[in-house]
């Protein structure tokens, strides 16, 4: 187990640099989640964690050693990749004992470690099937397997539970979270899905065009978004971002309708973004009336989408609603949980 | 014509014709979509084979129908060595050719598998003595391996002045023999390593990413990797090869016809020798007839030895 520092990295591919100075301090034992749309660099970034890219400018330690330049096997980290990467020729015990084998482990040991990694992951049974003879979730068990085996200081997973269908996404995501809470082993984990950010991570770590957006824990992030774009990026149904003015204590959008602005607010007058998360939506007598477009139940909740003048938003309650579309609504924000934003920098204010 | 409104369209049902039920009619369509391709293979492949059979056990030669003479022929070519030689010589041939067309096509296709400037230009050049026709590339051989004006004589006479006398490349029985195969295995060399690299390029990176991660070395990967991924089409191209390599006719009788004294024949260029040349179609025919064996016993070797990998089969036992 270990800290891993990443400082000011930078990665060029020819004149091109998708990392423009990123840095993030992971403590011993954290589960950090690089989230991000694809292409934001998060994937090269582990990459390089993994000493499987180099690196173009910048320091990356692992336990506090500089490994820049130790070779990936030097590094003490384990990676579970996206396609899982098992080696088809080979039983689920020997891909699992694979790096012991490469090592010279005697067969008594590599069967107890094997054993062991099996254990915890409920293999004991499959290990002299061949990886085309598992189901998607089965061969993402061998690959943490292989990875559990090695003990690593350091555990690395690629978006892994990208090729799974929903349900046993689901199912994988807690068993990872599970595992590394009995492991405890570093963990960086990369996926572009904000739910699995959310779920799984001790920090999460925004990034987007190659840069970090913002970096913290994940209810941090859904409570206070640095900025417009994380947060749009993180919460699901996404929040409602709305361009306006603000002038004389409130909110105006272009078609001249008043939103509330938050208590204690220090907005200069100006544009800004108005942002308010569709669950922190009700249904107020009080509120402004809108008008209901479409009406999703999904049984906990009830997903809304309005139109008021110009504008569209949704809403999530709990309660049950039984406005039709074409309906009018009266609905306020909870004017203490609105974000505001600087519409030129999209910094929050 | 009454207009007719979208609501009130209604498609046509039409009885189809005799000629339209004719052709959805299964065993109709069967016999005539089989009938060209089991037309042509009988022509030109059932027949002349069977022909070939034939002729074998009978004692025809040019302008004179045979009689049955049952297993005469054989039995005359297995006291015959001159037939033995052959026999030998075509295992020697293809059992080196192979070995060396493997290694360095091996070679090639793993050097191509890099990343490197130029490389579809360098994939194309790898591939020339391949497209040109053998009969071309033999004639060049002809010349290079010529007594008086070899290339390679000269330029270690000449040039690097190593040797004072030209090299007798194709005038004695071993360095023919030798000769003939280094021609084999440099137009042998395309088709192993552009097959190979085929096979090499299917191998997904993220193997060797693991491969990395796990702490193997370069051998490692190779040894663990590549190879036995590489196995199942290695099988198959190495099968190919030795059946092309065993049956080998237009480099030997080009460049050497078979000499010095018998040595380089192969048991294609004897049989044609006896067979046509000499005009015994009978013991031509027997001759060739003779390869049959070496030929299924190196693709039952090839097929049952390498092709099959337990890995390689289904998800049937789930």
């Amino acid at each position: 187990m270990a800290t891993v520092g990443i400082r000011d990295v930078r990665k060029r591919f020819g004149n091109f640099e998708v990392l423009h100075g990123v840095s993030v301090d992971i403590a011993d034992g954290d589960f950090v989640v690089l989230v991000g749309p694809s292409g934001c660099g998060k994937s090269t970034l582990l990459r390089m964690l993994a000493g499987l890219e180099n690196i173009s400018a910048g320091e990356i330690s692992i336990g506090g050693r500089v490994v820049n330049t130790v070779p990936p096997k030097d590094r003490d980290i384990a990676m579970v990749f996206q396609n899982y990467a098992l080696y088809p020729h080979m039983t689920v015990f020997d891909n699992m004992a694979f790096s012991m084998k490469l090592a010279g482990a005697p067969r008594n040991v590599m069967e107890q470690e094997v054993g062991r990694a099996a254990k915890i992951l409920g293999l004991e049974t499959l290990l002299e099937r061949f990886p085309r003879q598992l189901s998607g979730g089965q061969r993402q068990r061998v690959a943490m397997g292989r990875a559990i085996v090695r003990n690593p200081q350091v555990f690395l997973f690629d978006e892994p539970l990208s090729n799974l269908d929903a349900k046993l996404r689901v199912q994988m995501r807690s068993e990872i979270k599970e595992l590394h809470q009995r492991l405890k082993v570093t963990t960086v984990y990369v996926t572009h899905d904000q739910i699995e950010a959310m779920t799984m991570a001790d920090q999460i770590v925004v990034m987007n065009h190659g840069i970090i957006e913002q970096a913290g824990p994940p209810l941090a992030l859904y409570d206070k978004p640095a900025n417009i774009f994380v947060a749009g990026f993180i919460g699901s149904p996404a929040m409602n971002l709305v361009d306006g003015v603000v002038k004389g204590g409130v909110f105006r959008t272009p078609d001249g309708t008043p939103w509330p602005l938050p208590p204690g607010t220090n907005a200069a007058p100006g544009p800004v973004t108005y942002g308010i998360r569709p669950e922190h939506l009700r249904l107020d007598p009080e509120g402004m009336p809108a008008l209901v477009q479409l009406v999703e139940p999904t049984g906990s909740e009830t997903q809304v989408l309005f139109r008021l003048g110009e504008t569209q938003f949704s809403g999530a309650f709990r309660e049950r609603v039984t406005a039709r579309p074409g309906d009018m609504l009266r609905v306020g924000p909870d004017p203490a949980l609105v974000h505001l934003f600087d519409k030129a920098t999209g910094q929050r204010i | 014509m009454s207009a007719v409104t979208a609501a009130e369209w209604i498609k046509a049902r039409r009885d189809p014709s005799w000629i339209v039920k004719l052709f959805d009619w299964k065993p109709f369509l069967v016999i005539v979509c089989l009938l060209p391709a089991v037309g042509l293979l009988m022509t030109f492949l059932t027949y002349p084979l069977g022909l070939g059979i034939f002729l074998a056990f009978t004692d025809t030669t040019i302008g004179r129908r045979g009689v049955w003479v049952g297993l005469e022929n054989f039995e005359y070519l297995l006291s015959d060595p001159i037939w033995r030689n052959a026999v030998f010589y075509s295992v020697f041939y293809t059992g080196i050719a192979t070995i060396g067309k493997f290694g360095l096509g091996l070679w090639l296709a793993l050097l191509l598998n890099q990343h490197m400037p130029f490389k579809s230009i360098i994939r194309a050049i790898i591939l020339l003595p391949w497209i040109v026709p053998t009969v071309l590339s033999a004639i060049a051989f002809w010349w290079i391996y010529d007594p008086q004006f070899s290339i390679i004589s000269y330029i270690f006479v000449e040039v690097l002045g190593w040797r004072s006398t030209n090299i007798d490349f194709i005038g004695t029985e071993w360095p023919a023999r030798f000769s003939l195969i280094v021609a084999n295995i440099w137009r042998g060399i395309p088709f192993v390593a552009i097959s190979l690299l085929a096979g090499l390029q299917t191998i997904s990176p993220s193997l060797y990413e693991a491969a990395l991660l796990d702490g193997s070395t370069s051998w490692q990967r190779f040894r663990f990797i590549t190879f036995p991924m590489l196995l199942p089409i290695l099988a198959i191209v190495m099968t190919f090869s030795i059946i092309f390599t065993f049956t080998d006719f237009q480099l030997v009788y080009a460049i050497t016809r078979g000499g010095p004294v018998n040595s380089t024949h192969l048991l294609a260029t004897l049989a044609f020798q006896r067979g046509i040349a000499g005009g015994e179609l009978g013991e031509g025919a027997a001759i060739a007839v003779s390869m049959i064996p070496f030929l299924v016993a190196a693709t039952l070797f090839s097929y049952f030895a390498l092709a099959r990998r337990k890995w390689q089969q289904g998800e049937s036992n789930d």
